[in-house]
């Protein structure tokens, strides 16, 4: 069972332009029904038919927790990506119909802390946008600090400042701002919580810092870019189909065994949930473990692989499909 | 069809019985003549029309009666519902999916209008007529969870989800197993299962706990657990086990059809959607050992079960004081023919 399974039909209700490279959808139940109940920080798969190929990429949700008769993600044009972006971007207009999954929480609110400190860098701000909604609906203390490149690429900065006010601060990169995580951090209530969320290194710092801090490890919450990297394309053996497939440039593992109708598990497909975990049978070569789940030990015994965002170079990859 | 609620005691006099029609519908939990813990997870689709996995939340005759129970448990023992201070969106993602649900599938026993936030709820069984706004607890009499608990079969535990790991949190639990949320509650998953022999060796709660952690919203599962109870007693709670406990000094090999009851768990679970909590339902279903031999295929399975039944096992489950007169008795009814495979009788 896959959450693929249970796709909810839409239909495109609008596409904003927000600036020169990122774009806002928002969907409608084809039929006008309403739409699941979420928490803040949800992402929804979305399913693109592209030209014959069938590609399923996760956005946080990033509209009103307590709205249901439409969802809302933002999409950052990548043109080094899969493609997935592209098509978003230059196919995808009002009226559309397509087909999404139910909202998956892989970065929740813990809803135990007597406050929540949220750190974004560019597009990382779509899930922040649900859970200070539902941060601020539920009266709990909230902070967000916001990093991008520059005003003009940093998408809602300006209609948040607005909405929330003192709640919100912001960083441009070309102003010579930036966020001193060290102050930020060690000036902070008890029971805080600091969420993350942006490019790597933003989080390898803000984990970092918390950690030598001193801050408990449960109260430092991130979630990366969910997007399968690109790569060489490379064969595969499916032991149990007994079939062997091709992982085209573009396409992640997940995809090409899904395309050649072989059942697999899977639900975030961005490598942090674990349901696709699958059991490598052989491997002479290297897997490249692009995922957060498996930990260093798993990775090095090369027994385990996350088809999602994992890929694989060398001279023979059998999994037990 | 209406559903004729009986006016019975699952304590004291103990006139819980079951109909005879409702018999064939129990959730007779061997699909094999013999058992072992697994991870016995299936999704919990509507199936098989009359049984008890036809509708989300199953309610049966039994449904006032145990009610009833459980308001004499809760006004003995206000400590079997308990909610830590962040569990209360939790209990409105629970108010909400028992509403929805059972006005869908019950629409002549249960009516819910939504005008907005302000929803109207009719329980006819309970003769429960409220007027409320969805989230704001102060226009409820008590906890959400609470106040829907009293109203659905079956015991409640919700776990919240963080740390990669479930969290005991709150719940209402006054038909009980033998387990104590009060002694439970914050636990984490690997915490209150600690006591469970044999299935920790076998990685069973490690396979279990990732598979619910990634249970996807509108997608529940289902399984079915078991254990025996001597009387049709629904409250078999540690706290009260000085009640319960001599209960099995009492059973004779001329009593024995009558006294022991199959008690069978159908645990669900399901992914709450403002809470990112767990709801893990554990209805309890009780059948007397003379209404589950009415039946030629369990009482032939049940046999081989008792007989096979593991040490550990049988210790664990409380059954040593009486397993031997017991499978001596089910002996009886076992003409040693083979048994179709599944838990629907024949």
């Amino acid at each position: 069972m896959s959450a693929s399974d249970h796709l909810i039909p839409v239909v495109v209700s609008n596409v904003v332009e927000v600036n020169p490279i990122i774009k806002r959808f928002e969907f409608k139940h084809v039929n006008g029904d309403e739409l699941p109940a979420f928490s803040g920080g949800a992402h929804i798969v979305v399913e693109m038919l592209d030209d014959g190929t069938k590609r399923k990429n996760p956005y946080s949700l990033m509209s009103s927790p307590f709205e249901r008769d439409q969802y809302a993600i933002s999409v950052r044009r990548d043109d080094t990506g899969r493609g997935g972006s592209k098509f978003m971007h230059e196919q995808v207009t009002p009226g559309m119909q397509m087909k999404i999954s139910a909202p998956v929480n892989l970065f929740a609110l813990d809803l135990r802390a007597r406050k929540h400190l949220m750190i974004a860098g560019g597009i990382g701000i779509t899930p922040f946008i649900a859970q200070m909604t539902q941060a601020d609906k539920l009266g709990v203390p909230f902070e967000l600090h916001y990093a991008a490149r520059s005003a003009s690429q940093a998408a809602y900065m300006d209609s948040l400042a607005d909405r929330f006010g003192d709640h919100v601060s912001c960083y441009c990169d070309d102003q010579g701002e930036s966020v001193d995580f060290e102050t930020l951090l060690s000036s902070q209530p008890l029971g805080t919580h600091v969420y993350v969320c942006g490019p790597k290194g933003m989080i390898e710092r803000v984990v970092e810092t918390a950690t030598s801090l001193g801050w408990p490890a449960a109260h430092v919450h991130f979630e990366h870019f969910l997007a399968p990297p690109v790569g060489e394309p490379f064969e595969v053996h499916l032991a149990k189909a007994g079939i062997d497939i091709t992982v085209g440039a573009e396409q992640s593992l997940l995809e090409a065994v899904e395309a050649s109708g072989t059942p697999i598990n899977c639900m975030c497909r961005g490598g942090a949930c674990g349901q696709c975990e699958t059991v490598v049978v052989a491997c002479d070569g290297e897997i490249m473990h692009n995922d957060h789940w498996l930990d260093e030990e798993q990775r090095a015994a090369k027994q385990r692989i996350m088809p999602c965002v994992s890929r694989f170079r060398g001279k023979r990859l059998e999994l037990d499909l | 069809m209406t559903i004729q609620f009986k006016d019975e005691t699952f304590r004291g006099d103990f006139t819980y019985a079951n109909s005879p029609s409702n018999i064939p519908r129990f959730p007779f939990p061997f699909p094999e003549d013999e058992y072992m813990y697994s991870t016995n997870i299936e999704p919990h689709h509507a199936a098989r029309a009359g049984s008890p996995f036809e509708n989300a939340f199953d309610v049966d005759e039994h449904y006032v009666a145990e009610m009833k129970d459980r308001a004499l448990v809760l006004a003995e023992d206000p400590g079997r519902c308990q909610a830590l201070p962040h569990m209360e969106t939790a209990g409105w993602d629970f108010l909400e999916l028992v509403m929805v649900s059972k006005a869908r599938d019950y629409p002549d026993l249960f009516k819910l209008t939504m005008d907005g936030d302000r929803w109207h709820w009719i329980n006819k069984p309970l003769q429960i007529d409220d007027t409320f706004t969805f989230g704001d607890s102060s226009t409820l009499p008590c906890h959400p969870m609470e106040y829907i608990g009293r109203q659905v079969q079956g015991d409640h535990a919700i776990l919240d989800q963080r740390d990669g790991n479930l969290w005991m949190d709150a719940g209402i639990i006054t038909a009980q197993a033998d387990w104590s949320l009060d002694f439970d509650i914050g636990m984490n998953f690997f915490e209150w299962h600690a006591p469970v022999p044999l299935a920790h060796e076998l990685g069973v709660f490690q396979r279990a706990l990732k598979f619910l952690l990634t249970l996807p919203q509108g997608q529940p599962s289902r399984r079915l657990n078991w254990t025996l109870t001597v009387n049709p007693r629904l409250d078999t709670s540690p706290e009260n086990y000085p009640k319960w406990g001599p209960d099995k000094l009492t059973v004779t090999p001329e009593n024995i059809g009558e006294k022991i009851h199959l008690r069978v768990e159908l645990q669900t679970f399901w992914r709450l959607p403002r809470s990112n909590a767990i709801l893990f339902p554990i209805r309890t279903y009780l059948m007397a050992m003379n209404e589950v031999v009415t039946q030629p295929k369990w009482a032939r399975r049940l046999h081989r079960v008792m007989r096979d039944l593991r040490p550990e096992l049988v210790d664990y489950k409380g059954l040593s004081r009486y397993h031997p007169i017991l499978v001596e008795w089910l002996s009886q009814f076992d003409d040693g023919a083979p048994t179709s495979p599944g838990i629907f009788p024949d």
